[in-house]
């Protein structure tokens, strides 16, 4: 049997991988390539004073040193790196060039840059650079930014960048909270977070011999973006550059931006003529890859006497670092619209304001926005359940969009309208999977015991905006970019099908799924398709993978230029069986005349039919070759029910997540192994804020633990073995009814786990927990208790 | 991430060791199962221009009786001592305390005798010894000396060691009586935040990462062999200690933490 839409098909990249056989950035090279040593700034804000060179440039294998100052100069570049999203007409955008010229604002900024003919060597002389600083007082907090006694740019009399607002309708809202029979408020912490995925970030430039050319080999996510924004920033020509992300071990947004390196190893090759490289040190990271979240988040609700939810009005103050990076601001106004959640609630306010640090950049991290205000949402709900004195379940229950039924086309206060949902199966389904009753017997007995290990239970009913974007949304948002997804489909004259994504892959499985459409669309065997992607040459127009927009945008466009593909093929069939097209009909990736079914023609044999072009239908044109370019006309709209269990030794406060469930609904599953596969790495990225990570700086702006050893990423011994299942809600956005699933696990996890500690905390008076819930907190929260049994 | 550059040589003999580590001073360490220097060396902490590799000295790898006490080869790895049938007839605490070091990789590298010379106060296995009450054997220029565990940490990574001596072997009692370890640490491959190890029912008491040397919990201890109650000797644990502070704990949650777990070892040694 063919695998279709639908089938648990194994990755048809995994081989490769698996084997050790794919090639990444740091298993390419080119001969004469030199290596860049960054020399980073160790001062969160600083005047650099000189800069001395000579003893780098003596060491062996150096070629060149420059600094900020010699780069400025050189006019490698035309414009500063990008940001794309000045959310604001007004926003603040201090110039962010790649090497910092007089003042570091950052630990890990560039000062100067060291060419050498290893890696160990540019490394070795990086470190002989010797360059003098003058501290300035720094902001190392969200909190010291606003207090604004000292500016994080020297040059600027505030450090607040813009403010945001969304209130679509005040007066409601204000009424809404003139009316509350109940009202609660909360002050909730996005703790900074490192990307972290598993290849590090790396590039190497290489000019060819004559004409001006630049391959660019790049780690990245967007290789499209990239190309435009180098061309944008340096001033060569976009035919110029060829872009190309060879396997990408992971990003998580991280690897979503046209950071320094990218630009430094760009123009360095084009003006010295050799290729030009880096890959960035692990430790590195932590200032030279931009992090995820960094927010405070206000937010307070509103409830009727029957505990229906009336309004939420939020406001963020949010750390854009020391720079904007390429969609920085954006970021936490892409959770402005899911305060309300999947409730239906009239009124939303939502304001924010975005604040320079000197600290490392932020911008996209896993969910982006969408994480933030899904805790923050699904927090208050357990706080008004609390307050009201009904269960986490009830309160839920009273305020799903349609009661919990099943519903298209919905409103939200917000202004989007959710395409569909159908909230409540999920929520019984997990709560059923949990086995959530009994646990609530458990818990009783532990508590009335008075043992140490005390149960917890949370859950978190969450939606998401996925299929970035109609381009028209993003236009409204004032984003430099579109939202579309190109998709060429080529049969070739062998009967192969030619695939070439725009979106680009980087650990998500584009080559299965998309194998997979095209089988369910053209009746072929997957392993008759190729996958084209992730090269500029091979695949010129594409907008990349980001936001969980990959099948819900290029997924479908792919689709959409089969069938077209299919259509055409069919005048060919109709002309081969001198009938009327009408009378042609395609099943299992056959043409056959209606009535007629010993005559048929398979759409691979017409491949070569229309490449030798002998006998086509007068007026047709040669070759079997559709593109597409889809603009989803709105958003997709995930959700689904996440329960957490933990256990709490109230000796120690060690938390362990002894049990977890969810139950998704992505729409149509492409592949459920692939949906398994991201909902689990999302779940535990998602409880990794919740329980382990945090960058944290001091008040001067250093960071304390950019290492592995400090920097807590969990491992599998620390999660239990997930439970899923899934519901299936098609969306209406789009024809496959696809959604994407690519952050819903870390969307819906943080506030689970947080949920499940305040819920096994609440005999001792906890309401709140911040993040990460690290024992030495849980135990203090414990030992300030003022209920408690211990 | 990148080290300093170093030459590179592999000993032959315990005495090649010793021999070049007199002809290269302070420039020379000796390399082991490498998974406390190499880190350190990545982020230029250590910058030896000389390692001397004694990891592959396989006549000082092993585990036997000898008269009342088990002798343990220096280079003996964690991952030795997790499966050895000696140890779980003989000192089971050493098995146990081996099996929670790190992850798979680093018990398969690390030593024995370098986690001791890495003299690390948040390590495992240095207060399993020092709670057995074992001895370090050292060689150095003339010959070998034992040093009593309770000797032997001087401070953050210091011990009493010549720049020129080895260690070359371990020995701890025999003996399975009421033993006990308590790790709490937040994720599986981690250090102890604090660690907790109780050996012959509680007359050797030692902590983790509560000061900075392994340090015996010498106030509880006494209460125990005075006759004093498990929560009492329990609640005297912290006592005299200095307990470092870090984002995982401060001193006042390490001092709670060293009174619960011992607590818990206690009972669990005696129960
Ligand atoms: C990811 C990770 C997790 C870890 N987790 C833990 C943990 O949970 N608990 C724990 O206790 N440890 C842990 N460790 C440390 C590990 O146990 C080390 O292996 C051990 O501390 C050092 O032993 P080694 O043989 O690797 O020594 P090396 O790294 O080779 O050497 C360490 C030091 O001792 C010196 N040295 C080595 N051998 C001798 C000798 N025979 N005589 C004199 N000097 C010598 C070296 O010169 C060096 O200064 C971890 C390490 C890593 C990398």
């Amino acid at each position: 049997m063919t695998a279709t839409i639908g089938s648990r098909m194994l990755r048809k990249e995994d081989p490769k991988l698996l084997t050790g056989e794919g090639k990444y950035i740091d298993d390419i090279h080119a001969p004469g390539e030199l290596w860049m040593g960054m020399v980073r700034s160790t001062m969160g804000h600083a005047t650099i004073t000189s800069i001395d060179t000579s003893e780098a440039m003596e060491m062996p294998g150096v070629h060149a040193v420059y600094t900020g100052e010699q780069l400025q100069e050189m006019g490698l570049w035309i414009a500063p790196l990008p940001c794309a999203w000045p959310v604001t007409e007004d926003m603040v955008n201090p110039p962010h060039f790649p090497v910092a010229v007089g003042e570091a604002k950052h630990v890990g900024e560039i000062v100067a840059v060291v060419l050498a003919d290893s890696r160990y060597g540019a490394a070795d002389a990086a470190e002989k650079v010797i360059v003098d600083y003058d501290s300035l007082p720094a902001v190392g907090s969200i909190e010291a930014a606003v207090a604004g006694d000292v500016m994080a740019h020297s040059d600027l009399e505030s450090n607040k960048a813009f403010h945001w607002p969304l209130i679509p309708d005040p007066e409601g809202t204000e009424k809404a909270f003139a009316e509350a029979a109940h009202t609660v408020e909360a002050r909730f912490v996005q703790q900074r977070l490192i990307p972290a995925p598993m290849e590090p970030r790396g590039c190497m430039a290489i000019p060819s011999p004559a004409g001006g050319d630049i391959t660019f080999y790049s780690a990245t996510q967007v290789p499209h973006i990239l190309k435009v924004m180098i061309a944008a920033t340096t001033g060569i020509a976009e035919s110029k550059i060829r872009v190309i992300a060879p396997a990408v071990g992971g990003g998580f947004g991280g690897k979503l931006n046209v950071d320094a390196d990218a630009i430094l190893s760009v123009t360095l090759a084009n003006h010295l003529g050799v290729p030009v490289r880096w890959t960035e040190s692990r430790t590195e990271a932590a200032g030279s890859s931009h992090q995820g979240r960094g927010q405070i988040q206000y937010i307070s609700a509103a409830a009727d006497a029957d505990g229906k939810i009336t309004s939420v009005k939020v406001h963020l103050d949010a750390d854009m670092g020391a720079y904007m990076m390429l969609i920085t601001p954006g970021v936490p106004l892409l959770g402005s619209f899911l305060y309300t959640g999947v409730y239906d609630i009239p009124n939303l306010s939502f304001t924010c304001d975005g604040y320079f640090t000197n600290m490392t950049p932020t911008d996209a991290y896993r969910g982006a926005g969408r994480p933030e205000a899904s805790y923050a949402i699904e927090r208050i709900m357990d706080m008004m359940a609390h307050e009201i004195g009904i269960t986490p379940e009830e309160i839920r229950a009273r305020n799903y969009i349609a009661g919990g039924e099943a519903f298209e086309n919905y409103d939200a206060a917000s202004t989007l309208v959710f395409d569909s949902g159908h909230y409540r199966p999920a929520h019984d389904r997990a709560l059923e999977m949990a086995k959530v009753a009994d646990l609530r017997a458990e818990q009783a007995r532990r508590r009335d015991a008075g043992e140490a290990k005390q149960l917890g239970i949370g859950m978190c009913t969450y939606v998401e905006i996925c299929g970035l974007a109609p381009s028209r949304a993003l236009g409204g948002l004032n984003y430099g970019a579109g939202g579309w997804e190109h998709a060429t489909v080529r049969m070739l004259p062998t009967g192969k099908v030619e695939v070439v994504s725009g979106s680009t892959p980087h650990g998500q499985g584009h080559e299965t799924a998309w194998s997979q459409i095209i089988a369910d669309k053209m009746g072929v065997d997957p392993n008759d398709v190729e996958v084209l992607h992730s090269d500029t040459a091979k695949s010129p127009l594409g907008l990349d993978t980001y936001g969980s927009r990959s099948l819900a945008v290029g997924g479908v466009a792919i689709a959409m230029a089969a069938d077209k593909v299919i259509e055409k093929a069919k005048l060919i069939a109709a002309h081969q069986f001198e009938a009327a097209p009408e009378d042609v009909e395609f099943e299992a990736g056959s043409f056959s005349v209606a009535g007629t079914p010993s005559k048929s023609v398979h759409i691979q044999e017409l491949g070569f039919a229309a490449f030798a072009a002998h006998d086509l239908p007068d007026g047709m044109e040669p070759n079997l070759q559709e593109q597409v370019s889809f603009d989803p006309p709105n958003f997709a709209f995930p959700f689904g029910t996440h329960v957490a269990v933990v256990e709490i030794d109230t000796g120690t406060g060690g938390v362990e997540l002894i049990d977890y469930v969810a139950v998704d609904d992505c729409g149509t599953q492409v592949n459920p192994l692939i949906v398994e596969g991201q909902v689990h790495g999302g779940i535990v990225q998602g409880a990794a804020q919740a329980l382990f990570e945090v960058a944290n700086y001091d008040e001067d702006a250093n960071i304390t633990n950019p290492s592995f050893m400090d920097y807590l990423v969990p491992s599998a011994a620390e999660m239990p073995s997930i439970q899923l299942d899934s519901t299936v809600t098609p969306s209406t956005s789009n024809p496959l009814g696809v959604k994407g699933v690519g952050e819903a696990g870390t969307i819906g996890s943080a506030a689970a786990v947080i949920n499940a500690i305040c819920d096994g905390l609440s005999p001792y008076g906890v309401t709140d927990m911040e993040m990460p819930a690290t024992p030495q907190r849980v135990w203090q929260a414990i030992n300030n208790s003022n209920g408690g049994a211990a | 991430m990148i080290p300093a550059a170093f030459d590179y040589t592999v000993a032959e003999s315990a005495d090649h060791a010793i021999q070049l580590l007199g002809e290269y001073g302070d420039e020379a360490k000796l390399l082991a199962g490498g998974h406390s220097l190499i880190p350190m060396m990545k982020y230029r902490l250590a910058t030896p221009t000389q390692l001397i590799d004694v990891g592959r000295l396989d006549d000082l790898s092993y585990i036997r009786r000898e008269n009342g006490h088990i002798a343990i080869g220096a280079m003996t790895k964690h991952a030795q001592l997790e499966t050895s049938d000696v140890l779980a007839a003989d000192c089971p605490m050493l098995q146990h305390v081996a099996a929670l070091v790190g992850d798979p990789s680093v018990r398969h590298r690390g030593t024995l005798g370098g986690t001791l010379a890495h003299s690390d106060p948040a390590s495992d296995l240095p207060a399993a010894v020092l709670a057995l009450g074992g001895t370090i054997v050292a060689q150095g220029p003339n010959g070998t000396r034992e040093i009593a565990s309770s000797e032997f940490f001087t401070g953050y990574f210091e011990s009493v060691l010549a720049e020129d001596e080895m260690i070359v072997e371990v020995k701890v009692p025999a003996g399975s009586a009421g033993w006990n370890y308590q790790k709490f640490n937040r994720r599986a491959q981690d250090w102890a935040i604090v660690g907790v190890a109780v050996a012959d029912g509680g007359s050797g008491i030692s902590l983790v990462n509560m000061g900075s040397t392994p340090i015996r919990a010498t106030a509880a201890e006494e209460a125990l062999a005075g006759g004093a109650s498990i929560a009492d000797a329990a609640a005297l644990a912290a006592q005299d200690t200095d307990p470092p502070e870090d984002l995982n704990a401060d001193g006042e949650y390490r001092a709670h933490l060293a009174r619960v777990l011992t607590q818990r070892a206690l009972e669990a040694a005696n129960g």
